[in-house]
């Protein structure tokens, strides 16, 4: 019975949202709520690896999300639809439905390749400087995407929805739910299996202490390798999930407020704790979609009460004020997150009857 | 020889530390190499185990073998695994936020060599250290500076070590915890443990080992069994205190 718990929890859940999205009891704005945070809990999980498991600084993981998002749209829309860049489709749009989880693999493949790019300069270099050099990776991603005119460049690249609706046309159900069910389910226990693992241990001994960790033979170079391309792999999957979601994808989205973003749900959930990200992404997706209306009320109210002149609206830009913020109090009043770097079981001991893994 | 060292030349930068030094450990011995601050003993161990940068140095000329085969240019966690050979670093290293028995089991990160090996060094060292059996459930950063030692000592055996490098391990140890930790030492070594003890405190050094080198602004200046050293005026006067 312990065995089996999570999986029939999943279960369960993932038919809970095949049926609520199938029958409308679920709006499509709650269904790409909830997609978000799919992504997001993927984004989070996947940097704290590299934030937290492995104590460097990575601040530009919205570029190898780029890298992903950009190379599934580009692979699906050349295979499975009529488009502009490409032409005629290469294989058709009614492989898509099969070949769709292959695009995403591509597009994280493609990820974790970049994300040597990051890996290798951090076998002589730590702490701020791999900050730094992880920074410029991600502008060499962006700066490559928006100069490439044949995508789209700046203005961005589209033609996923397509996709998307061939693949319902074959077999109507909602895929892109399901595959970002399927996506956040594989990473979060891919990360554990990896974080928990004789060879992921390398990884904390890596946080404590490099030459500690030498000494007691873990081969620091390959850990590091190894935890990077993971970790940005990941991201080039959450990226390709984030492209479809959406439909259209555009370099700007992919800037270094988005690697914020995903910093503020590491570190809010606790360095080092898979379950602390996890529950941060969602409280993360729930804040914003909350600051969404926030601010529309917000407008309207200072407004009505004339605090602020008729030509001035209070946007949605104002995000990017409250988050970082959001970043400064937590660094401020709680630097260890929820979490600290504990996990879900060792702060709540009973739910160990509940469920089993390995290792 | 298990280990020998070649003519050594070593630089940090434009500023070589190391004027061609040459020295050997054969197996089972306890070797030391004594010497005052700056001398070159540290530099001498960073380039036999390679520590990660940027400290590193850079060797430029002569070998280090080991049982005849060079090993210039191997990383630290080869030399660990392959040859069976580790440091007790300067600092000792140890995982602060983890306990005692953690830390050991920790050691045993990429050992191959079965269950019932583990076993048997884990119960050597808990019983050769019987302060590392008392506080095995204890953070390791909470032990004191003398307990911390016998830990890294007790960790880098836990690897499945024949051959140990101690970098200092006197250093900050009140005495009475400091000739504990030797005489565990001494019977570890009289168990098959080859030893290479990098020391300032020349007495200790010389009590302890069998055979010493006299490291001095990156040049050997004696060698000799530890008596010969004990006796010869130049060491007595420089390192022994008259």
């Amino acid at each position: 019975m312990q065995r089996l718990t999570v999986p029939a929890l999943l279960a369960c859940l993932f038919a809970v949202l095949l049926w609520a999205a199938g029958t409308g009891a679920l709006n499509v704005y709650w269904q790409s709520v909830l997609m978000f945070m799919g992504v997001n809990i993927i984004l989070a999980t996947s940097l704290n690896i590299i934030n937290g498991n492995m104590g460097e600084f990575s601040c530009g993981h919205a570029g190898f999300m780029a890298v992903g998002a950009y190379v599934s749209s580009l692979l699906s829309v050349a295979l499975f639809t009529k488009s502009q860049v490409f032409g005629e489709p290469l294989i058709g749009p009614s492989a898509a439905v099969w070949l769709f989880p292959l695009v995403l693999i591509a597009g994280a493949l493609a990820a974790s390749l970049v994300g040597l790019l990051v890996a290798i300069p951090s076998f002589k270099t730590r702490g701020d400087y791999l900050a730094i050099i992880t920074i410029a990776a991600a502008y060499i991603v962006k700066s490559t995407i928006e100069n490439i005119g044949a995508i789209g460049g700046a203005r961005g690249f589209m033609g996923m929805s397509a996709v998307m609706s061939a693949m319902n046309e074959t077999i109507n159900l909602p895929w892109i739910m399901i595959w970002v069910f399927v996506g956040t389910v594989f990473s979060v226990w891919l990360i554990r299996r990896f974080i928990y693992s004789t060879f992921g241990k390398g990884v904390d001994a890596i946080c404590q202490d490099e030459i500690a960790a030498e000494i007691m033979s873990v081969n620091t170079d390959r850990v590091k390798l190894v935890a990077f391309m993971v970790s940005c792999g990941l991201a080039g999957l959450a990226g390709g999930l984030f492209a479809h979601i959406l439909g259209y994808v555009n370099p700007g989205t992919f800037t270094i407020l988005k690697s914020t973003e995903i910093m503020v749900m590491v570190y809010l959930g606790g360095m080092g704790s898979l379950s602390g990200s996890v529950l941060a992404a969602i409280l993360m997706t729930l804040l914003i979609e909350y600051l969404r209306d926030a601010f529309g009320f917000l407008n309207t109210f200072l407004h009505y009460i004339s605090v602020i002149p008729d030509s001035y609206e209070v946007t949605q830009v104002w995000k990017w004020v409250v988050i970082p913020l959001l970043l400064v109090l937590l660094m401020q009043f709680r630097p260890e997150g929820i979490m600290g770097r504990r996990e879900l079981a060792d702060v709540f001991p009973g739910l160990r009857k509940f469920y089993k893994f390995k290792g | 020889m298990l280990l020998s060292v070649q003519n050594l030349r070593v630089k940090y930068g434009n500023i070589e530390a190391l004027h061609g030094i040459s020295f050997h450990v054969n197996r089972g011995e306890i070797v030391t190499l004594i010497g005052a601050n700056g001398a070159g003993k540290t530099t001498t161990l960073l380039s036999i185990m390679r520590l990660p940068p940027p400290e590193a140095p850079k060797v430029v000329e002569g070998d280090i073998l080991y049982e005849g085969q060079s090993i210039l240019g191997w990383e630290t966690h080869d030399v660990v695994r392959k040859l069976h050979m580790d440091l007790s670093p300067e600092g000792r290293r140890i995982f602060g936020n983890l306990t005692v028995m953690e830390n050991l089991v920790l050691a045993t990160y990429a050992r191959k060599d079965g269950e019932e090996a583990i076993a048997r060094d884990l119960d050597r060292v808990l019983s050769l250290f019987p302060r590392m059996s008392e506080r095995r459930k204890q953070r390791s950063e909470s032990l004191s500076g003398g307990e911390q030692q016998m830990l890294a000592v007790g960790r880098a055996i836990m690897t499945g070590c024949d051959f140990i490098l101690l970098d200092e391990p006197s250093m900050g140890l009140a005495p009475l915890l400091m000739y504990e930790m030797f005489r565990t030492l001494k019977k570890l070594n009289e168990l098959g443990l080859t030893i290479l003890l990098i020391e300032q405190n020349a007495k200790v050094a010389l009590n302890f080992a069998h055979r010493g080198y006299v490291l001095d602004t990156g040049e050997i200046k004696t060698s000799g069994t530890a008596e010969e050293l004990k006796r010869d005026p130049e060491v007595k006067k420089a390192y022994l205190g008259g």
